[in-house]
């Protein structure tokens, strides 16, 4: 076969997009734009690396900002979340063995994500609206330094996701309770309490020969939990955007309402806790359930505590509700006890939950031994090691005493959140996409094994490599979100750049590797309307 | 009192063993797990690394406790006297530093006393190395106040630690802080 022919049609010319069915086609979608989006992100995150080695004059310290907010946000919904809700918008169902309650609704999200996403992307690469993504108030309403129509559009762009996101929200629940057609009525109030994890939790004090079985499987439960994060962080992020566009609705009909109305430590409090769903909720809860779900399907084998594994996931839930105020630690007028309570204790029970789940996963996939080293397990051990590494170093920064050193330093943003979301979070997604990667084509073969090799060993050493140099610059005092235009940290800038170039020939020899597995008449294809009319997950054989 | 370099070269040690202990964890289970052996995990085992978790989970904070000076200190500053204090603003990206210069004597306890008049932004004192000796946020509208103990002489730098938009960059006050014997 040909270059042309295979760059055309895919390797083998296997992957037939006609095939798809509708379920098929909508997940791709989400899956396709959630790496486009992702690349945009590698690239942003090259040109604030290269930025960090010495200041690129094309790029404005304005701009400059506006690319270190939008980064974060397209990361986190362009990219994750567009992939994480494809995936599950195809595995709830798929597990459950019944149709996805509205498929119709599961393309608004698709169409909100990837349309709210460019909207706050564009509006802050035209106007430079750049309060980052933490909002720290009176900040969003600072229109002495930000355009208000610019950060009117930024507001709306997120708020247009999370439209997206409650229906998503909707779509699961809905999915795990109603009762397709001509099947025995459903009990709904039963599903939800498996899916909550209640009845694991009840499970764990009864004895052995009275345990009840689960109604829904343990990934549906992990989702299940990892959802109501989700919904309280889309309502939290709504509420808190009709906030800010108030003030900028005001100021484009010219009163100038008082920032003081609202209190920044209040504030703080309140938009932390949103946030927090996501970064110590759905997606410790999402990543756990996907790692079980791997582990299961890789070796055909039961979970390893499984019991254990749910009840983890419930304490997880309430650990995400309750664990915000580490992000307050150096803020002198937070109460006390909520730094030692919900800042330092609470926090330290996501090195068990996360380490439970590490210890299961492990376990399970021990329990098959000998397993060959396919895709999705170099890249599903990629993942666990990424959390591995990152857990750890977010529990020394959630310590009051070394808090007052590390915070906001490069630390926080490397060996923490760049190695849990580009190691640990990434490497999991791409386990999963490498394992439904057949089973969503109908059989297409992947084009190269070489290609994932480089892919995934640029990618590890890329993540880590990044994550260790930051955090060495973290040490010796280097902010993040600030400039050094001196070259005060230059050597471990220049490697941290090194370790994000690899990022980017790993993403590229992953994209280069994905094309040419389906085709670019079959990557157009995916976005054509299907032609088989079924609710079908899968096509009849 | 032991200088904030100290705890980070310890928690640079225990960081960087702990990684290596992962990483060979790691390749060693990526190895085995694909070679022929026993496949059984003891409950035993899991019951011990819980119990490990909860040890580890609760012990690293007793012992920063007892080792970091500044956590008992931070945590006690309302009940205990400062020797000085500095009462600094900050408002439209520029600190506003007492007309005095900072003169510190070592082992005294100073209290650092900041106030924002429009934004959220950080407080931070860096040698000159650009290592930092401590930060904390400064958010308007509250009082926002820290207690430090140096134990050796030094000049050092003020510069915002929190993001306040692009005009608030560069907001850095050289060698404005002299601690003498």
């Amino acid at each position: 076969m040909s270059y042309i022919n295979t760059l055309m049609n895919g390797e083998q010319g296997l992957f037939r997009h006609t095939s798809l069915t509708p379920m098929q086609k909508i997940t791709l979608r989400f899956v396709v734009v959630g790496l486009l989006y992702y690349g945009l992100v590698v690239i942003e995150g090259m040109i604030m690396r290269m930025y960090a080695v010495a200041p690129i004059d094309a790029v404005t310290t304005d701009q400059y900002f506006a690319i270190l907010t939008a980064h974060p946000l397209v990361g986190i919904f362009g990219s994750t979340y567009s992939i994480v809700f494809g995936a599950f918008l195809f595995l709830v169902p798929f597990l459950m063995n019944k149709p996805l309650w509205s498929i119709k609704m599961a393309n608004w999200t698709f169409w909100c994500i990837a349309i709210g996403t460019f909207i706050f992307w564009a509006a802050g690469f035209i106007s430079h609206y750049a309060p980052l993504y933490t909002l720290y108030w009176p900040l969003p309403a600072d229109f002495t330094q930000f355009s208000v129509v610019g950060g009117t559009f930024f507001i709306l762009g997120i708020a247009i996701v999370m439209v997206g996101t409650v229906l998503f929200v909707v779509n699961i629940f809905k999915t795990i309770v109603y009762t397709p057609d001509g099947w025995e009525k459903q009990p709904a109030a039963a599903l939800i309490g498996s899916a909550i994890g209640y009845s694991g939790l009840k499970n764990l004090f009864r004895k052995k020969e009275d345990r009840k079985e689960h109604l829904v499987s343990l990934p549906v439960a992990a989702i299940a939990r990892g959802t109501v994060d989700v919904a309280l962080n889309a309502a939290i992020i709504l509420f808190t955007g009709v906030l800010i566009l108030v003030y900028m609705v005001g100021s484009l009909l010219g009163f100038d309402l008082k920032e003081t109305a609202v209190d920044a430590l209040l504030y703080k409090n309140w938009f932390w806790w949103g946030l927090d769903l996501i970064a110590d909720g759905l997606v410790l809860i999402f990543v756990a359930g996907t790692w079980y779900l791997l582990a299961t399907l890789i070796t055909g084998k039961k979970l390893f505590m499984e019991n254990w594994a749910r009840a983890a996931l419930l304490l997880e839930l309430v650990v995400s509700w309750t664990v915000w105020s580490h992000h307050l630690m150096s803020d002198q007028a937070q109460p006390g006890w909520l730094k030692v309570v919900s800042g330092e204790m609470v926090t330290a029970f996501e090195l068990i939950t996360q380490g439970l789940a590490f210890f299961i996963t492990l376990a399970t996939l021990w329990s098959a031994r000998p397993l060959k080293m396919s895709n999705p397990l170099k890249f599903l051990l990629g993942g666990l090691l990424g959390f591995a590494l990152a857990v750890p170093a977010g529990i020394m920064q959630a310590d009051l005493g070394l808090n007052r050193i590390l915070h906001n330093t490069q630390w926080i943003i490397g060996p923490h959140v760049h190695v849990a979301i580009l190691v640990g979070l990434s490497m999991t997604l791409y386990a999963a996409i490498y394992f439904l990667l057949p089973i969503l084509t109908n059989g297409a073969k992947l084009y190269s094994q070489k290609l994932t090799n480089l892919h995934f060993w640029c990618h590890l050493l890329g993540g880590i490599g990044m994550g260790a140099f930051m955090g060495m610059a973290g040490l010796h005092g280097m902010l993040r979100r600030s400039l050094y235009i001196n070259g005060e940290f230059m050597p471990y800038m220049i490697l941290a750049a090194i370790s994000g170039a690899l990022l980017f020939i790993a993403f590229v020899a992953f994209l280069y590797n994905i094309i040419m597995t389906v085709g670019i008449n079959g990557l157009l294809g995916i976005f054509k309307a299907p032609k088989l009319k079924t609710t079908d997950l899968l096509p009849k054989e | 009192m032991v200088d904030s370099n100290t705890v980070l070269q310890g928690q640079t040690l225990i960081y960087t063993l702990y990684v290596l202990a992962i990483l060979a964890l790691m390749g060693w289970f990526a190895y085995r797990v694909t070679t022929e052996g026993p496949s059984k995990v003891k409950p035993a085992f899991f019951y011990t690394f819980v119990g490990f978790l909860i040890l580890l989970g609760v012990t690293i904070h007793m012992v920063t406790l007892h080792t970091i000076p500044w956590k008992p200190i931070d945590l006690d500053r309302a009940n205990i006297t400062a020797d000085k204090i500095f009462d600094i603003s900050v408002q439209n990206h520029k600190f506003q530093l007492p007309t005095e210069k900072m003169l510190i004597k070592t082992n005294d306890k100073v209290l650092f006393n900041v106030k924002s008049g429009d934004l959220t932004y950080g407080f931070g004192l860096f040698r000159n190395d650009n290592t930092m000796v401590f930060q904390m946020q400064v958010l308007p509208g509250h009082n926002n106040d820290i207690l430090w103990q140096f134990d050796r002489p030094g000049v050092y730098s003020i510069r915002s630690t929190e993001y306040s938009g692009p005009a608030g960059v560069f907001m850095i006050e050289k060698d404005v802080v002299e601690v003498i014997d």
